[in-house]
């Protein structure tokens, strides 16, 4: 049996490419889902899936409450809300107070994911100009995930994948592309 | 055992000790959210373990209150998704408009936004004078905001942009007056709108309802406290009544579909029907 149930990614600024090159790495034959929370504003949705849905032959859509966590999908946080995941393998909004001056922010993903998923999942941050995320992929870590990062001189934003490694011994740090290509491995 | 087993032990625990000591019902709230919240709470009080919360929350009323903060979230905004407000305008309003009178009720109200927010658009739509606007929570410190309407001043930008979005035949600045770092609401705006305490989750259906506004309060709920709530809501509102939910709220009626019509799917308005299906032949 597999080991890896579900993967979650998180990035900001820069980020929409960088998800490009990322999802053009997984085939069809890719069998987890993918939860991306992704900082952005309101008007950037729509486009976003179009963009995304370009690069791949997974199902690219936003993750809607109560949903059923399926294989082989990309989901990606609705602006303004925060997602979290349930015990059922479903998804949960929340509008709550800003984290890391975000929202959705990646931290409030990667911990209910861990609780969730425990050593069954795997957590990518990816290029940003903030810190979220980092916290977030420590307890992935603590929980016996494991931690892939983008390596910072390859990120368009290295602040965030930067801060990720200072906060977590992160078990690979990778291009983008080489996250795809390891994530087909999983 | 994990240390998560655990923990959600805990919380079973603690969920049962709140809702026995002081009758809130949290235990059918969204896990994934109260395991934040609390966790937070932890963080802090400065106390190690959930377990550790429970003998304090028996003994110290005063404590729970704090929980009962940390657990509604009350975060909101004045014309909060201005294109919801734009569109009960053009597509409620003129149905409003045919009753004498209406009465509101905007459920998990949090700190008075969105009430005052209804207030000023039924103000500018002629429907001041012919309704009367109920605005409800569990939270009695976000209630009290709500009363005073009183809000940062730094927030008045986005409201301004918010407002402006939704359609208006004024300007914002009309409806509050700015001192220091806050704003204080217009008193007309506040005579029209009834701040009172609500428990969706265990009180009763108190009126009959024109037009509903529950947004972004039973995303908190689990499924089957969801039904049981639209049920409630469903029951407080007139036949050909508007219920409106937040606009990544789905409205999945347990009790059988057929009962609504959607006025607006992507704003998520939707129109109790004035005749059942199956009702009209019966007749
Ligand atoms: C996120 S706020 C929503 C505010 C506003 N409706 C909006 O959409 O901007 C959720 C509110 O629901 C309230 N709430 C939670 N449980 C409730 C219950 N059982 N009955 C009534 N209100 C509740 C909370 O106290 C909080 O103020």
């Amino acid at each position: 049996m597999k080991k890896y149930r579900a993967v979650v990614a998180g990035c900001s600024a820069g980020g929409m490419q960088a998800v490009a090159t990322l999802l053009a790495q997984l085939g069809t034959s890719f069998r987890l889902p993918l939860i991306i929370v992704q900082h952005l504003h309101r008007e950037q949705g729509e486009y976003l899936f179009r963009f995304y849905s370009s690069s791949t032959h997974l199902k690219v859509q936003e993750a809607s409450e109560r949903e059923k966590i399926l294989p082989g999908n990309v989901y990606v946080a609705p602006p303004d809300y925060h997602l979290l995941i349930e015990h059922d393998e479903t998804f949960s909004l929340s509008v709550e107070e800003k984290v890391n001056f975000c929202r959705p922010s990646i931290d409030v993903l990667f911990e209910s994911a861990a609780d969730v998923y425990g050593t069954a999942l795997a957590g990518v941050v990816l290029t940003g100009a903030n810190s979220d995320g980092a916290l977030g992929l420590k307890r992935i870590k603590d929980c016996g995930g494991l931690t892939l990062v983008q390596r910072p001189e390859t990120a368009q934003f290295p602040e965030m994948p930067r801060s990720a490694l200072l906060c977590v011994h992160a078990d690979q740090v990778l291009t983008t592309e080489e996250i795809g290509r390891f994530l087909m491995t999983l | 055992m994990t240390s998560g087993e655990l923990e959600a032990i805990e919380i079973d625990l603690l969920l049962e000790a709140v809702f026995r000591r002081y009758g809130y019902d949290f235990r059918s709230y969204a896990r994934a959210s109260v395991v934040r919240r609390l966790r937070l709470l932890l963080e802090q009080s400065g106390i190690a373990s959930v377990g550790e919360l429970i003998p304090k929350l028996l003994h110290e009323p005063a404590f729970f209150q704090e929980l009962l903060f940390a657990f509604s979230i009350t975060v909101s905004g004045m014309f909060r998704d201005p294109e919801f407000f734009r569109s009960l305008r053009e597509n409620v309003v003129p149905l409003l408009k045919t009753y004498p009178f209406i009465r509101v009720w905007v459920a998990g109200c949090a700190c008075g936004e969105e009430a005052y927010s209804l207030a000023i658009l039924l103000k500018e739509e002629g429907l001041a004078a012919h309704s009367t606007i109920y605005a409800t929570d569990i939270n009695d410190q976000a209630l009290a905001v709500a009363k005073e309407g009183i809000y940062p001043l730094r927030q008045v930008r986005e409201y301004t942009e918010n407002y402006q979005k939704s359609g208006p035949h004024d300007s914002f600045s009309r409806y509050y007056h700015a001192s220091h770092d806050h704003i204080v609401m217009n008193r007309e705006l506040k005579k029209s709108i009834t701040f009172a305490n609500h428990n969706l989750v265990s009180d009763h259906v108190f009126a009959e309802m024109h037009l509903i506004l529950c947004r972004n309060v039973m995303i908190y709920f689990d499924r089957e406290l969801k039904d049981r709530v639209l049920r409630l809501l469903d029951s407080s509102l007139i036949r050909g009544g508007f219920l409106c939910l937040g606009t990544k709220e789905s409205l999945r009626f347990s009790c059988g579909d057929g009962r609504h019509d959607e006025i607006d799917s992507k704003n998520r308005i939707y129109r109790k029907r004035v005749l059942e299906a199956g009702e009209g032949r019966t007749r």
